[in-house]
């Protein structure tokens, strides 16, 4: 029983932490681009970063198995040239729960590059320095607060994720078998106390991610933009 | 075309609130001088020097700093703006939130030196605050961080967009002293946006009145303001603040200068082309003003 305890919660901290570093890394170029891009389909692209927000997990959860499946071309191409099968594995589970948690990265970084006044980004071009280096050390450390809550969401999202992982992953202890899901399966088994176990974690890193961003925000409040 | 001018042929179609104007400026400015760009709000001085520093593109024409191009648009040239060796000095200051007093003048510099920040700091009077945050300064001080920010990118040009508009008049006089030391100590050909008069004559040694997105006057500011023609003992120019009739004659209030209120009285045909907000010139033929120090 503690084997598969820590094991379900090593798969639930690997996804959450996975997802998080991945999505940081395709976030920030993402919300730069989204911010100050004149691509006129931009609203587009907008809606479809947002769908994850709106549509039910197994619609998104539906989709990818479409796509992961060998019957079409990208699950056949990924299985021909490479040998890989996504569908019920923890790498197809990833890369379902990037996309679900795309908007959790993606809202607060671009709003809070929105927020900024034009004038901070053209006042670093001025002054001879080029659009990463804005970006990196202008742009960015004035943008803070929306890098840690977009962190601290996309995370919290992630180790809660249920449905997705369900449609993508399955149940499969030690591989996509995620705290969420031994929740319900154990809940089902009327194994009270082991729910219980994992429904405390889940609250209780849920409770600390979200007191850490409003304590860290109410820090910034007093960064007004000059 | 000489080393020590700068040309500007330019022509960007603008929008604002009160519909599409088309600014078509056309200026040659000597190097190291400190010129003012005069106008009403809307007239397109922001416009001109944001395209000077490379951050809106005109839809055609030349600007030139002496030999170096830095935007053609036959030749298809558009120096960016990190390219161009100009500061500009933005009208809410654009300091960097996250970086202190000194950083944000660190930042300015092409090759760091510690010993200019310090020089910068101690001429603007920041020392005490190198430490500081942008926030926890007062608007005379984010100026002054702003104008050393601009200086420490050490220019060729130095373009400041309304610079003291944010102040109240007791600091603006202040600092009108600092900005004159700022084009001292860069030796800069400085371009200032200003609809003060008393900021244009106290500071610039040129002055290019934009009207509509188009220049209307430009020479030396005594020249431009007043009018040669009138053999008058005294003149007086400003700006129409109020119209009163009062029996058969009308009271003119003019405002010039630093807040100073001049009444002048009209008769109905003297006021039939004025209104409020007209720049205008007072002048008195008949009598010598006598002049005295004030105690």
């Amino acid at each position: 029983m503690d084997t598969v305890f820590a094991q379900t919660l090593w798969i639930t901290f690997k996804l959450a932490v996975s997802t998080t570093v991945i999505l940081i890394l395709i976030g920030l170029p993402f919300a730069y681009w989204l911010t100050y891009s004149r691509f006129r389909l931009k609203p587009f692209v907008e809606a479809l970063v947002s769908m994850p927000m709106v549509l039910p997990p197994s619609v998104i959860g539906y989709y990818m198995l479409v796509i992961y499946s060998p019957r079409n071309w990208f699950g056949a191409w990924l299985a021909q040239v490479f040998d890989i099968r996504l569908a019920f594995t923890f790498g197809g589970v990833l890369i379902a729960s990037v996309i679900f948690s795309l908007p959790f990265m993606i809202q607060p970084l671009y709003n809070g590059l929105r927020s900024l006044p034009d004038s901070l980004r053209e006042a670093s071009y001025t002054l001879g320095k080029s659009k990463s280096v804005t970006f990196l050390r202008v742009l960015l450390p004035a943008i803070k607060p929306s890098v840690i809550t977009a962190v601290a969401l996309t995370f919290a999202h992630s180790i809660g994720e249920f449905g997705i992982v369900l449609m993508v992953g399955g149940n499969m202890p030690g591989e996509t078998r995620v705290a969420s899901i031994a929740i319900y399966d154990e809940v089902q088994s009327l194994n009270f106390s082991a729910a219980n176990q994992y429904a405390f974690i889940l609250f209780a890193v849920s409770f600390v991610l979200l007191a850490t961003i409003y304590s860290v925000n109410k820090k910034y409040e007093t960064w007004q933009i000059i | 075309m000489a080393d020590h001018l700068i040309e500007i042929d330019i022509e960007k179609m603008m929008v604002t609130v009160n519909g599409p104007v088309n600014l078509a400026v056309k200026a040659v400015i000597r190097k190291g001088e400190l010129v003012a760009i005069f106008g009403s709000s809307g007239a397109g001085k922001t416009t001109l020097l944001r395209i000077l520093a490379g951050l809106i593109k005109p839809d055609r024409g030349l600007i030139k700093f002496g030999d170096l191009v830095l935007f053609d648009s036959e030749k298809q040239i558009n120096i960016a703006p990190q390219n161009r060796n100009i500061s500009l000095m933005f009208q809410d200051y654009a300091l960097f939130p996250n970086m202190t007093v000194e950083q944000n003048i660190q930042f300015a510099q092409p090759v760091r030196n510690c010993k200019e920040v310090d020089k910068l700091l101690s001429v603007f009077g920041l020392a005490e605050f190198r430490k500081r945050k942008p926030n926890g300064l007062s608007g005379g001080q984010k100026q002054r961080v702003a104008l050393a920010r601009a200086l420490a990118r050490k220019p060729q040009l130095l373009l400041l967009d309304e610079p003291l508009s944010a102040l109240d008049s007791e600091m603006r006089t202040k600092l009108q002293n600092e900005i004159a030391q700022a084009h001292l100590l860069s030796g800069a050909t400085t371009l200032l946006v200003s609809h003060d008069l008393n900021e244009v004559f106290r500071l610039a040694s040129h002055v290019v009145c934009i009207e509509n997105g188009i220049v209307s006057r430009s020479g030396k500011p005594g020249d431009v303001f007043s009018d040669d023609s009138i053999s008058g003992k005294v003149q007086i120019t400003g700006q129409i603040a109020a119209i009163e009739k009062n029996d058969i004659i009308n009271i003119v209030t003019v405002i010039s200068g630093n807040n100073q209120i001049t009444k002048v009285i009209a008769f109905e045909n003297d006021i039939e082309n004025l209104k409020i907000g007209d720049r205008v010139i007072a002048f008195t033929k008949a009598f010598n003003p006598i002049i005295s120090k004030l105690s």
